[in-house]
């Protein structure tokens, strides 16, 4: 276990900005901290690296005592979200930068300096940037020197804060893609902090959801996509329609709705709301239907449809269009969805909301498998 | 003339008077320019140079005057490096560290900016003079303070202790905090990361408060008239020897001291130009 992290907790004056973080991190592993603005996940991230301390808690990495180490020898090496370059050096000097401020018994010489540059110039193939400003690099570019500055001291551990955050959506697809034949090749245990859903799937072993200070669930990706734990993770992971529905014998029941493609739930019958993903929901033309379209509108792929329930409410269904010829605004529609998670109604239960998917020890035995 | 620009038909009865206005107020700045800097500042070296160069360095030459440039350049060279070190901590602490009192800090440290320099002077002797609060103690250990160098030097800090951590203090906040915990995680320790990042970073700026604090120093009258007692020859700073001339009715003493002085502040400015076109 290169990392592990016990009942965390930070506060800020009166904010509680960490509430009890557990979260165990694997060698070589590559982990997203993932979550919306002002989930606590970049306090982590600076606690882990020194820059911050919290007010309980533990963090060790290989059975040692991190929190009693300074930063500067704590071995992680950090790439800020403004990637932080130092504007009166060079790319050189910049990535050498950790080895030079190095004690001297331990500091390599000016040639072995040189030459861990040009590997890491070579590596992220950045060698024709070499002797210039970092005013004078893109955004793209100044993220690869950052990287190669953090990874030039071997760090343990590494850590990015919204990596890609500043860049524009094409830049970012391939950084990403680049950035994991980095990880893969230089096998550095690496956390790293996004917003950006896709971006956390697409790159990281495992994922770990963060809100409001607390964990809401840690899993590989698609887990997580297809078994939202929390009605706050299903939120934040687009699952924009919320329907009130009854719970038989673990099938999901409501007027107008057909659920019978969801799998059965080991959940107590009663009130619960069904959580959808408009591209989960497909509207069939029924004469009795409970939802009438209002609204059409192509994107091209596919067709957003507008459906409004006698009640008034509103949601969007989106479908290929190429599919869906048969749709015509004014027709009366039933929905059979294709996948949804349910969540028991706080309002109605009287136990706090479960995690009904993930069992409570689900991190440490998905870890154990993802070990060597 | 006509107007380079093709103008709508509405306008064209317009060009002539549209331009007279901006011509108005170029001559405007112009003139009060002239009149007010560059008049005055021409006619202290016209009248220093005057009687011809041999009178105006018999006039520098003159051991009183002498002295006094000796002594002012002494007290700049003794007050520029204390505010250069209390800038940077001050800005420092300012910017990188929220703690109780640190709005009054702000305060404090700005004070004297709008207090004038012979309340400070005046505080001073109070404090430190025969009959003032510490008085007695300093005479009873032979401290002399005021009518010496110490005081001298005491009340230019307290004048120009603003000037580096006010010119420091927006470029530290602007920049944050994030090259400085980059340097941290690569290992670089408290005096590498100053060394290194943080003085780098701030170096012009530094630069610009530190000539802005030595013209300050050497041209600082009011406070300095107080505690120096204004001793001919021993206390007795630039600006101070300029007035008593002045007051001997030593015309062309008094402007060719004025002119050394305008000197080292236009060197000064010089400097800074200088150095800002090699950044």
């Amino acid at each position: 276990m290169a990392l592990v992290i016990e009942n965390l907790t930070r506060r800020f004056g009166a904010t509680e900005v960490l509430r009890g973080i557990d979260l165990a991190v694997a060698d070589r592993e590559l982990v997203a901290l993932l979550g919306p603005s002002g989930s606590g996940k970049t306090t982590l991230l600076k606690i882990i690296a020194g820059l911050d301390w919290p007010n309980a808690g533990s963090l060790t990495v290989a059975d040692e005592d991190w929190l009693a180490r300074r930063p500067q020898t704590r071995e992680t090496g950090f790439v800020f979200q403004h990637y932080a370059l130092f504007p009166h050096m060079r790319v050189r000097d910049n990535i050498a930068f950790g080895l030079t401020v190095q004690p001297r018994p331990r500091r390599p010489d000016a040639a072995a300096i040189t030459a861990r540059v040009n590997e890491l110039l070579q590596f992220l193939q950045i060698e024709t940037l070499a002797d210039r400003y970092p005013a004078e690099l893109s955004g793209g570019q100044r993220q690869r020197v950052a990287l190669g500055r953090a990874l030039a001291t071997s760090p343990r551990i590494l850590l990015l804060d919204e990596p890609f955050g500043a860049l524009d959506a094409q830049v970012r697809r391939d950084l990403r893609r680049w950035l994991r034949h980095v990880h893969e090749a230089s096998g550095t245990t690496t956390i790293f902090v996004t917003h950006d859903q896709e971006e956390a799937f697409e790159l990281a072993d495992r994922v770990v959801v963060m809100g409001a200070g607390r964990i809401e669930q840690i899993g590989r990706p698609d887990e997580i996509y297809d078994h939202p734990a929390s009605p706050f993770v299903a939120r934040f992971l687009g699952h924009t329609v919320e329907l009130p529905v009854t719970l038989q014998a673990g099938r999901v029941q409501a007027r107008g709705l057909d659920a019978t493609a969801l799998p059965r739930r080991a959940l107590p019958d009663g009130p619960a709301r069904l959580f959808l993903r408009a591209s989960d929901i497909t509207p069939v033309p029924a004469e009795d239907g409970r939802y009438r379209i209002t609204d059409l509108a192509s994107t091209g792929a596919l067709l957003r449809v507008r459906l409004t329930e006698s009640a008034g409410v509103e949601m969007d269904a989106e479908v290929p269009r190429r599919t869906a010829t048969a749709l015509a605004v004014g027709q009366a529609v039933h929905l059979r969805v294709q996948a949804g998670c349910v969540f028991v109604d706080p309002r109605s239960a009287t136990a706090p909301p479960a995690r009904p998917t993930v069992p409570a020890d689900a991190p440490l035995s998905e870890l154990k498998e993802s070990l060597p | 003339m006509s107007s380079p620009l093709p103008l709508s038909p509405t306008h064209t009865a317009a060009p002539g008077q549209g331009r007279l206005i901006p011509r108005l107020l170029i001559a405007a700045a112009l003139l009060s320019s002239l009149l007010l800097v560059v008049i005055p500042l021409a006619y202290i070296f016209y009248r220093a140079f005057a009687a011809g160069w041999a009178a105006f360095a018999a006039n520098i030459l003159e051991p009183n005057t002498l002295h006094a440039v000796w002594l002012t350049v002494l007290v700049a060279l003794v007050v520029v490096p204390v505010n250069v070190a209390f800038g940077i901590a001050a800005a420092w602490l300012v910017a990188r560290f929220r703690f109780p009192g640190r709005g009054a800090l702000l305060t404090l440290i700005e004070i004297p900016f709008s207090i004038s320099p012979i309340i400070a002077g005046i505080c001073y002797l109070l404090l430190y003079g025969r009959q003032g609060l510490l008085g007695p103690w300093l005479a009873a250990h032979d401290l002399q303070i005021l009518f010496a160098l110490p005081g001298i030097v005491l009340v230019t800090l307290f004048v120009t202790s603003p000037f580096v951590m006010r010119e420091v203090l927006p470029l530290m906040q602007a920049q944050g905090s994030d090259q400085e915990e980059a340097a941290v995680t690569l290992g670089a320790s408290g005096w590498q990361v100053f060394r290194r990042v943080t003085l780098p970073n701030i170096r012009w700026a530094l630069l610009y408060g530190a000539i802005l604090c030595s013209a300050r120093a050497v041209g600082e009258f009011g406070g300095v008239s107080i505690v120096s007692g204004s001793i001919r020859g021993q206390t007795n700073t630039l600006p101070l020897q300029i007035e008593l001339l002045f007051n001997d009715l030593n015309i062309a003493g008094a402007f060719a001291a004025a002119s050394t002085l305008t000197l080292i502040a236009l060197l000064a400015l010089v400097a800074k130009v200088v150095l800002e076109r090699r950044r």
